[in-house]
């Protein structure tokens, strides 16, 4: 396959960045998308320049680390994938493909496509916990009997990977997505209940703070999730918000 | 955790949003009924028209709900433009390339727009109807101030426009449908009233008056525009 | 001479007692004592959350743009605990024996009994922190069974259990970071130990985002850095995992120990083309249900590689289920290192089944078939057809391991509902490592090394679900206890100065280097030199190994390493974030590790678990272990060169367990 790729590029969080155009030959349909990136930064270094950064691990669509807007949607065509997970069989020979870092307020550029998402830690350290020590000498696994269902949606929830995809696909750059399925795993568990109402309210206020937008409800979110997660969370955020809310004595 | 915090909280946004939003909801509902009366042109019709118009100018518990809904229109604009900004600043750089209708319907991304085109409908229609219901000039007609004509009369061959101003009214429900068919269950998403059992009849609901109400506010202006060509 | 530091005593007892005798630190001299952490995967965000917990200063790094992103994550099977929920004989004795004798006999009694005793309370913790573990209907937790056992004693969340223990491990040290308690500096790399009168008191890292050095000093350090599989290139392995650390720490007089004890794990995706930069693994869990098999003659093999022939047109009868024709008892479970090599047999022989002549087919047909029966007579369906009965059986295996077939019909664009999965070993985990005394500290006084960067608990092949469970036990309650006994001695040091002459002179060595790098301006990039190290290591020194082919491959590497110096090119400056310059380093150092693991195979003259020697093989071609010579941990020393790398023995000895060929027949 030959393609034409546009790919962001930008030297710092406060360089301007812009649209570079690069040929690229031989890419097969049996690749992964990420090395197809391989295989063009192969070619750039081999040119005398400086290849294209972006942020990747696993590349088996769990570690949360690539983050690619490609062609208009966060981790690209793909339903249920993240941007490694996506294979060139997707895209026909002689594509243009753009290929964009997450656009956030609270997800800066560090340099081409590779953003910061300490936001999202920052939530998470604002609550996203349950206040156990690790003495390993809790009550024994079995004592509190979990029903399935329940077990299973709080499952669900704590898939997320934490790659962002929400945040980029939301046209308001909202991180509910993210938060409530944290919210939502722990809510969903007898072990979260303690900390349900101080969890949801503290983690909500670091989502302000670090400047992502509001939800509108468009569900572009959930569309885009590489991994499901559903927007029942983001409602049961929503529920248990307003209830800590109406419930706290400050 | 603070009082101050919870009203600057995004969700508390987001529930004066879906509360007023669907306050808004039920008065359309009720001004729907009244709007109904319309299609009867006739004398009998005229007359109870226009008891009912002073009725609900008068009748102190409706006055209530009045004022009621005034602030519902503000809280909903004001907060939808405080929303609007936010979420603005939240991506200050956009997207080269954005496929925004991959993942989310078309009204859902564009409630501003439409929100706006409603306001603007609402600022024109309080114009041409609640204020010359209030302060006049108006006739009487069985002693009561003569809605019914100055309708009439609006959509009628008098009015040089009036062709127009029944294409703005269409064009404005068409707008208020697309907000109502994504706002009506993203209100009761935003206050967590979501169930896997009840939301498909929410969102069905929601669809249903989405299409339903505008259709109805459309179809009499229309009605009266062609009855009096 | 190497100090284990057993303790006295019967096994059983040992580490009960070890713990009461220890020295502890009191909370008052906690606060002034520091702890830095390498690696915030399993062992490394548990360490560091526990001892934050405890009350020491903890500083914890990771080259990630999270904790969270550590390869542990990616674990997907589950973690074994002896807590004999099914009642099906389990027992820490169970576990210890089927550990030991799984590693083919050549790890640590005391530490793999120790593993056993806490696996229990690993899953305690992580029920107690949300760790949403698959349950039955009645609410309990749920098992299954893994490779190399007779009993179900693995937890699980569905196809993600590193991700769920990862995640928790993750939330305890995210509460200690927003308590102040742990320093976390993400997109950091650890560049050098740093040594003082004789310890470990700090580290040279690298911010990977300014590309500034700086200096960390304090009273211990611990590495949970994760194994070195990338060494081959092909890896299941995530891009970033690396050897530098643990590396770095060897070269500062840590022994490396058993480097070429490597697992190749039997059921990854097969590679597809010449550009592939990973494997992608398929859960043990598969092998369960799944039957492995490759056609009986040749012919047809030759068929189905040429695409005129397809699996499911192979009658059953021409059909060659080699596992459970060579192992009747554990048929298609295994130990992972029998099954990959098992499955190198048959394609090496000629039966591979995909266009490289490399996969063998992992077959559902027939837990779909038995699964669907079920289910037909729980619903009371008299008389299903074979269509339904082939429905209802998707349907369960779509519950037990869809997301799986998910990944596997993504990246291999083949439906694995309806025509085998195909598959191939891949190296998947290191049992090799850092040596370790049963404190969990180097050869190194105040430097530590937990989790998969150490070699204590595996012996030569690590059992399916347990390295999850060793990462855990290490970090959680090991770790946190021994290291107090050492930090014990440190109340009165006061905080360690970072001035000193010999931070000054790391922090500059790691400068030169970096500056070497990116001046050098070769014509290669960084991943041509990487592909090469990854191909000599896996002909020479893969799933089976012989004397000619190693000591070819020593040379090989050498020469490879010369022209890496010589002639790679890092484009890009030092003083901003750049991955290729990162990439660098790591590779450098692989292409020493490598030669070490090479020369640690060449030297182990028998056939143990991961190890294969072909010299050494049972007339019916399985692994031959020598006790009465190699019964021992062979800890490499550094001396100047990786070439003139020394062999210290350390003698394993086995009181409790009777050293017997392994049989899975």
């Amino acid at each position: 396959m030959n393609l034409t790729l546009k790919v962001w590029r930008q030297d710092g969080p406060e360089a301007t960045g812009h649209m570079d155009t690069h040929a690229l030959g031989g890419v097969s349909p049996d690749m992964s998308f990420l090395e197809m990136m391989d295989m063009l930064n192969d070619q750039i270094i081999r040119a005398g320049e400086e290849p294209v950064a972006f942020d990747h691990d696993c590349r088996e669509g769990i570690c949360g680390m690539c983050s690619m807007f490609i062609n208009g949607e966060a981790h690209g065509p793909g339903r249920g994938v993240t941007t490694c997970q996506l294979h060139m069989r997707s895209f026909n020979d002689g594509d243009t493909i753009a290929i964009e870092p997450w656009r956030a307020q609270a997800f800066p550029v560090i340099k081409d496509l590779t953003v910061d998402r300490s936001a999202f830690d920052r939530v998470i350290q604002a609550g996203g916990y349950i206040s156990v020590n690790t003495s390993g000498n809790t009550i024994d696994a079995n004592a509190i009997p979990v029903p399935k269902e329940q077990a299973d949606d709080a499952f669900s929830a704590a898939t997320c990977i934490g790659c962002g995809a929400c945040v980029a696909s939301c046209k308001n750059a909202s991180a509910m997505l993210f938060v409530s399925a944290k919210v939502s795993q722990f809510a969903l568990l007898p072990q979260g209940q303690p900390e349900r109402e101080s969890r949801v309210q503290r983690m909500v206020e670091q989502m302000d703070k670090e400047g992502f937008g509001n939800c509108t409800n468009t569900g572009a979110c959930a569309v885009e999730c590489p991994k499901g997660i559903d927007l029942s969370n983001i409602a049961r955020m929503n529920r248990d918000f307003m209830s800590a809310t109406v419930k706290s004595k400050k | 955790m603070s009082n101050s915090g919870i009203l600057r909280s995004s969700l508390a946004k987001k529930y004066v949003m879906a509360l007023s939003g669907l306050f808004l909801c039920l008065f359309l509902l009720g001004h729907l009924a009244g709007n109904l009366q319309l299609f009867n042109t006739s004398a009998e019709g005229q007359l109870a028209f226009n008891e009912y118009a002073h009725f609900m100018t008068t009748f102190p518990l409706v006055k209530l709900l009045s004022y009621l809904t005034y602030a519902a229109v503000l809280f909903h604009v004001v907060d939808g433009i405080a929303l609007t900004i936010q979420n603005r600043k939240a991506r200050p750089t956009g997207y080269v390339k954005e496929k925004g209708s991959a993942n989310a319907s078309w009204s859902s991304r564009n409630m501003g727009i439409l929100g706006t085109i409603i306001l603007v409908f609402f600022v024109s229609h309080m114009q041409n109807f609640w204020y010359v219901m209030h302060f006049g000039p108006i006739g009487e007609s069985d002693g009561l101030k003569d809605l019914h004509t100055v309708v009439m009369t609006f959509f009628g061959p008098e009015n040089g426009l009036a062709g127009l101003a029944v294409a703005g009214y269409v064009l404005a429900q068409f707008a208020l449908g697309f907000h109502l068919i994504h706002g009506f269950q993203s209100g009761f998403q935003s206050l967590g009233l979501r169930h896997s059992k009840y939301s498909p009849l929410i969102d069905r609901a929601g669809l249903l008056f989405g299409i339903g109400v505008p259709t109805l506010f459309a179809s009499i202006p229309v009605y009266l525009f062609f009855i009096q060509l | 001479m190497l100090d284990s530091k057993i303790p006295e005593g019967p096994l059983a007892d040992k580490w009960t007692k070890y713990k009461d005798d220890i020295q502890l630190v009191n909370p008052a001299n906690k606060r002034s004592i520091d702890v830095i952490v390498i690696g915030t995967g399993l062992a490394g965000s548990s360490a560091a959350a526990s001892l934050a917990e405890m009350g020491y200063n903890v500083k914890a790094l990771c080259f990630q743009d999270s904790p969270r992103r550590a390869h542990s994550i990616a674990a997907q099977g589950g973690i074994n605990a002896a807590k004999n929920y099914q009642n099906d004989g389990d027992s820490v004795h169970r576990l210890f024996y089927d550990t030991v004798k799984g590693g083919d006999y050549r790890s640590r009694e005391a530490n793999v009994h120790r593993l056993a005793e806490v696996s229990t309370n690993i899953i305690d913790q992580c029920v107690a922190q949300g760790v949403p573990f698959a349950r039955e209907y009645g609410g309990l937790l749920d098992n299954r069974s893994f490779g190399g056992v007779q009993v179900s004693r693995t937890f699980y969340a569905k196809g993600q259990t590193g991700q769920q223990l990862l995640l928790g491990a993750y939330s305890a040290l995210s509460r200690q970071i927003s308590k102040g308690k742990v320093d976390m500096l993400t997109r950091h790399e650890m560049m050098d130990v740093v040594m003082l009168d004789g310890k470990c008191r700090g580290i040279i890292a690298r911010n990977l985002v300014t590309g500034e050095l700086e200096r960390h000093a304090a009273h211990a350090v611990v590495l949970a850095t994760g194994g070195y599989g990338n060494v081959f290139f092909l890896s299941t392995n995530a891009m970033g995992s690396n050897v530098s650390a643990a590396w770095k720490a060897h070269k500062k007089g840590a022994h490396m120990a058993n480097p070429c004890f490597t697992q190749i794990h039997p059921t990854c995706i097969p590679v597809s083309g010449e550009h592939q930069s990973k494997l992608t693994l398929m859960s043990e869990s598969l092998r369960n249900d799944g039957r492995i098999w490759v056609p009986a003659k040749k012919e047809d093999a030759d068929a189905i590689r040429n695409g005129t022939k397809k699996a499911l047109e192979i009658a059953e009868a021409d059909r060659d289920y080699y596992l459970e024709r060579r192992y009747p008892a554990f048929g298609n479970l295994v130990p992972r290192d029998v099954a990959s090599r098992a499955a190198k047999e048959r394609c090496d022989a000629g039966f591979g089944v995909n266009k490289t002549g490399e996969a063998v087919f992992l077959d559902f047909a027939s837990a779909i078939n038995r699964y669907g029966k079920t289910e037909a007579s729980i619903r009371g369906l008299s008389e299903p057809s074979t269509e339904e009965i082939v429905t209802l059986g998707k349907e369960v295996v779509k519950a037990k391991y869809g997301n799986l077939f998910d990944m596997y019909k993504q990246i291999a664009a083949d439906n694995p509902y309806e025509t085998p999965m195909k598959i191939y070993p891949a190296v998947h985990y290191t049992m090799g490592g850092l040596w370790v005394d049963y404190n969990l500290m180097t050869s190194v006084s105040g430097l530590y090394a937990t989790g998969e960067s150490n070699f204590s608990d595996h012996g030569a092949n690590r059992l399916g679900a347990s390295a999850l469970m060793q990462g855990l036990a290490d970090g959680y309650f090991v770790l946190p206890y021994t290291i107090g006994d050492y930090l014990a001695n440190d109340i009165r040091t006061g905080a360690i100065s970072s001035d000193s002459a010999e931070f000054e002179a790391a922090e500059k060595a790691v400068q030169e280097r970096i500056d070497h790098l990116i001046n050098n301006k070769g014509s290669k990039p960084v991943d041509d030199f990487h592909r090469r190290l990854g191909r000599i290591m896996w002909n020479e020194c893969g799933m089976s190994r012989n004397e000619a082919g190693l000591k070819k491959a020593i040379v090989e590497i050498r020469a490879l390493r010369e022209e890496f110096w010589k002639d790679v090119r890092v484009p890009g400056n030092a003083t901003s974030y750049n991955p290729e310059l990162d990439k660098a380093g790591r590779v450098a150092d692989f292409l020493e590790q490598g030669e070490l693991m090479c020369m640690d195979a060449l030297a182990r003259e028998e056939s143990c678990g991961g190890h294969f020697r072909e010299e050494h093989q049972t007339p019916d071609g399985e692994a031959l272990r020598d006790d009465e010579n190699f019964a021992f941990v062979s800890a490499w020393e550094f001396v100047g060169d990786p070439s003139e790398s020394k062999m210290i023995k350390e003698d394993l000895v086995f009181e409790n367990i009777e050293l017997k060929q392994r049989s899975y027949k």
